[in-house]
Formats: structure tokens, sequence, C-alpha cells
């Protein structure tokens, strides 16, 4: 009786750990602290449950268990250690996937030892549907971050398809658990057919709306740990999935709020899913670009007082965070003022950017938040935008006939002299014209990020 | 029916639970800054890890004549393991950056 007390102390304490953890992640000076409390939390229940088990247990499966977590503690490990800044998100969708996979074996495996425990069958096969949705859609996730398959595919009437098959799902698990089904069949089936699910609903979905998906995710595998804990009346199992699952859906719904969009237009397609109609909708913009050379916007920023720099995902996909940090270095000790404007969803995942920038030494405080930094651009002299498109696009605030309409922007619009650099003039995420492009105040400097900004480099250095 | 009540009645206490926890989620997370959500999202799905423990769960009741339960409860283990030590290494990394700053 005592041990059992002690397990469920033991639990008490990692279920506190990870309400701290989450609340102490929550602001930059406590957020790497928070972390640890809740790692050591993590540990501190996982050890409990092995050495604090009532029953006899064979020798050979604790051997199996220890061998199993060396194994995942060096795969994670190296993983999490090796994995380059950029590649953060895929990873994150990967080790998210992990869990869903591990929610699902745990309501296969239990399956055949609830026979004829109506709540308990429900509760297994909830756990095997999520766990598996989660998985195969992480899965997916992972492959279109890291460029396996960056194309949405979309079947026909996928929407339909999508939804037919999930009611399906639920009638089926219905049927299973009410008609007191024992067939492994069955089992496998629902189990093959939540990870089709998985795929078929992420598979639609764009590559730049992943960062939402996986927060989604996220909270489903979240849901799925915390059906295995009500099946095991465990109460650190129940806490941490019930406070991931919630804590992951609001994170869900402020990325979503940050980029302007309900959550329903980013799974059954808005406009990311038909660039035709959204390069319609939208006014046509007209009007000549004008060219710029390295040189000129060398001698621009040369001779500017401020210069705001707005990364965009170019600036991510081509590694350039190292290069703009030397050209700020630059700058700063010729006597220009330079400034980072961070738009919430800048680069692959919001909050991306920063981690990014902060990687290559960048100063804390000269990441500005789009709040902060949107009044200071009637004072600056140069906005030189780095691979971003739709988050300084005018038409936000004055076309309302665009897509975009609505979305907060950084008002590079403002600034005397504006450059963009880019690779081509093709449109960016949202498949709509930027009327910045064709301002007066505006300059194009095509080319890869990386390579146009060691040329500016190399420029400043001989002046 | 009878059945949905008994449920209840029996798990009132995890119902409790589940009711509180989801408040408590959705109160860490308000007002947290942009800059954090990367790291808050993957502090997060470190957490969700804890499924680990129904993996062990499953391991230390499985039969032991019963090479599945057991071979599944094995990579069971193994995944929940990667989702907690990757989870948690890979947060710690992205927060690492931030630190080093003040």
């Amino acid at each position: 009786m005592e041990y059992i007390f002690g397990l469920e102390f033991i639990y008490l304490v990692a279920s506190v750990t990870y309400i701290i953890g989450l609340k102490m992640l929550g602001h930059p000076e406590t957020a790497r602290r928070g972390n640890l409390i809740a790692a050591a939390g993590m540990t501190l229940a996982i050890l409990g449950t092995i050495f604090l088990y009532q029953g006899e247990v064979p020798t050979f499966i604790y051997i199996l268990i220890g061998v199993a977590i060396v194994i995942g503690t060096i795969i994670g490990w190296l993983k999490a250690k090796r994995v380059q800044m950029t590649a953060m998100p895929e990873l994150v969708s990967l080790f998210n996937g992990m869990g869903g996979a591990s929610a699902a074996l745990i309501g296969l495996i239990e399956f055949e030892h609830y026979h004829g425990q109506t709540l308990s069958i429900v509760t297994i096969l909830g756990g095997i549907i999520i766990g598996s949705i989660s998985f195969s859609g992480s899965m997916i996730a992972y492959g279109k971050l890291n460029g396996t398959f960056n194309k949405p595919i979309r079947l026909p009437k996928y929407n339909l398809i999508n939804n037919v098959l999930l009611l399906g799902l639920f009638v089926f698990a219905g049927y299973i658990a009410w008609t007191h089904s024992e067939s492994q069949l069955f089992l496998y089936l629902i189990f093959f057919a939540a990870l089709a699910y998985g795929i078929l609903f992420v598979v639609p979905i764009g590559g730049a709306d992943m960062p939402v998906v996986i927060s989604l995710l996220n909270s489903f595998t979240g849901l799925a740990a915390a059906l295995g804990g009500f099946l095991y009346g465990n109460m650190v199992m129940l806490t941490g999935g019930i406070l991931v699952g919630s804590a992951g859906t609001i994170l869900t719904f402020a990325m979503c709020k940050a980029m302007n969009r309900p959550l329903s237009n980013v799974i059954f397609g808005g406009f990311g899913d038909k660039d035709t109609t959204a390069a319609e909708g939208g006014s046509k913009v007209t009007g000549s670009i004008k060219k710029a050379t390295v040189s000129d916007v060398a001698i621009l920023m040369n001779y500017s007082q401020k210069v705001i720099i707005v990364p965009g995902y170019g600036l991510a996909v081509a590694q350039a965070q190292h290069a703009i940090h030397e050209l700020e270095q630059i700058l700063e000790s010729k006597g220009v003022q330079v400034k980072y404007a961070i738009h919430p969803v800048a680069g692959r995942m919001p909050g991306h950017m920063n981690v990014l920038l902060a990687e290559t030494n960048v100063e804390y405080d000269k990441l500005a938040e789009m709040e902060d930094v949107n009044p200071e651009f009637n004072s600056t002299d140069v906005v030189f935008v780095v691979g971003a498109n739709d988050v300084v696009n005018p038409a936000a605030h004055n076309d309302p006939s665009s897509p975009i309409y609505g979305m907060p922007i950084l008002d590079a619009e403002n600034a005397k002299q504006i450059i963009v650099n880019k690779r081509t003039m093709k449109p960016g995420y949202a498949g709509i014209d930027n009327e910045l492009f064709y301002n007066q105040k505006t300059s194009m400097l095509f080319g890869d990020a990386k390579g146009v900004i060691q040329e500016l480099i190399n420029e400043l250095k001989g002046m | 029916m009878t059945e949905l009540i008994d449920f209840i009645s029996n798990n009132l206490q995890m119902i409790y639970i589940v009711v509180l926890m989801i408040f408590v989620g959705v109160e860490v997370i308000g007002n947290v800054p942009a800059v954090l959500h990367t790291p808050l999202m993957s502090g997060a799905n470190a957490i969700h890890g804890v499924v680990i423990i129904g993996a062990i769960l499953v391991m230390l009741g499985a039969d032991p004549e019963n090479k599945l339960a057991l071979s599944l409860g094995f990579v069971a283990v193994v995944l929940g393991t990667l989702n907690v030590v990757g989870g948690f290494v890979v947060t710690d990394r992205m927060l690492e950056m931030f630190k080093k700053k003040k």
C-alpha cells in the first residue's frame, strides 16, 4: 500500500512540474529552466513507474524495457543535438508522430484485455484512432517540411472523401464497442483506416500551413496520451495529456490568429488551395518595378542612419541568417542603427525566425516585434526585406478584395526607401501580387538571399 | 445508459481532473509572446511523451508468453522515449540560444 501511495505522490509531483514547466516556458527568462523542470518530472515519473510497480514481472521484461529506453534515448538525443536550426520544426513533427504511434500501439495491445467493457473499449479505440492520425499526419508534415514532397496533393473531392472516412471510422469504432466484437481483424482495420485518414488529412495542406497542422496534431497526441491515462486510471498520463491537449489547442488558435486565417480555412482549404482564384481575388497590381544593383544598395545603406531588416521564409530557406547578422554588424560598425522587424509568422513557425537569428548571436533587443516596430518605419531610411512577401503586402490594409485583407502586417511601405530581395517576381505563399514591389520608393534586388547579402557585405567592407 | 452513469460515478475524480486541466492548459498558454510559440510547442510536445508511462505499463503487465504484445510494447517504449528525450533536448537547444543573450 505504501508503495502505491509513493507512486501516486510521484505522479502528483510530476503533474505539477508539467504545469510549472509550461508556465515558465511562456517567459523568455524562465523558459529554459521550465523545460528542465518538466523533464525532471518526466524522469521521476518514468523511474517511479518502473521501480514501484506492484506485481510479479519476469526479469527479462525489465531488461527489455531498459534496452528500449536506452535505444530511444540515444536516437532521440543524437537527432535533437545534430539537427540544423532551420530543420527544427520538422523534428518536432517527427517526435510528435512517435508519441502518437506509441499511443496507438498501446491500444492495439490492450484491446484483447478489455473485451466486454464497452467504455474501456471506446477509450482504447479512441486512443488508436487519434494516435494513428497523429502519427501518419506528423510523418506527412515532416516530409513536407523537409521538402520530400512539398506540393499539396488533392484527390478530387478530397474534403468529401476525408469527412466520409472520418465519419466511417467513428461509426465503425462504435460498432465494435457496442457489439462487443472481439475481432482482431476489425481492430487492425480501424488502425490502418486511421493511418490512411492521417495521410489524407495532411496531404492537401500546403507547406506554409504545416506549423498549424503540427500544433494541432500535437494536441491530438496529448489527447491520445490522456485516453491511455483514462484506461489505466493513471493520473500522470491523464494530467500531462489533457494539459498538452488543451494548451496545444490554444496554441493552434494563436497561430491561426497571427496568420489571420480561421482554422477551418487551413484544414479545408481556403486560399491556400486555389492559387488561381486567389490571384484573381484582390486587385491586379500594375506598374513597373525598379531593379537595383548590389553596389547601389551598399551605398544607400552605408549613408543611412537607420536600417530595418524584415526577414522572411526565404531567408530561412537560403540559410542566410549568419550572413544577415554579419551585414548587421558591418552596418553597426559604420554607425548605422540596425533592427530586425519580426512578423509573428515569419519563418516556418511562429517564433522560428527569432530562434534562427538568436542562433547567430543577434542581440535579443535588436529583434523587434511587429507592434513595437511598426511606428518606427516612418523614421527609417532603408527597409531591407529579405525573402518576405505577404507580411509586408499593403493590400492587407487597403484592398478589401484581397485574400489577406485584415492580416496584421509590417508597415514597411512607410520607410523612406525599400529594398526587396527575392529570387524572382513569383508571388508569395498567398499567390497574390504585392503592390509594395511597384512602389516608387521600392527597388528590387534579385538573387539568392545568401549570395546577395554576401556581396553586400563585400561591397560595404570596401567602403 | 446505466453503464454510462456507473462509469461517471466511478470515475468522478478523473472527470474532475480532466475538466480542471483543460482550464489550466488554457490559462498557462494565454498571453505568451509569439517569439516563444515554437519552443512552447516543442516543450508541450515533449510533455505528451508521458504516453511512455502507458507503454511501460503494457510491458510490465504483459503475458511473458505473448511475443506479439511484447514486441509491440517494446516498439511503443522506444517511440515514447524518442518523444520524451528528443522533445526535451530539442526544446533545450532552442532555448539555449535565447539565454546567452543577456
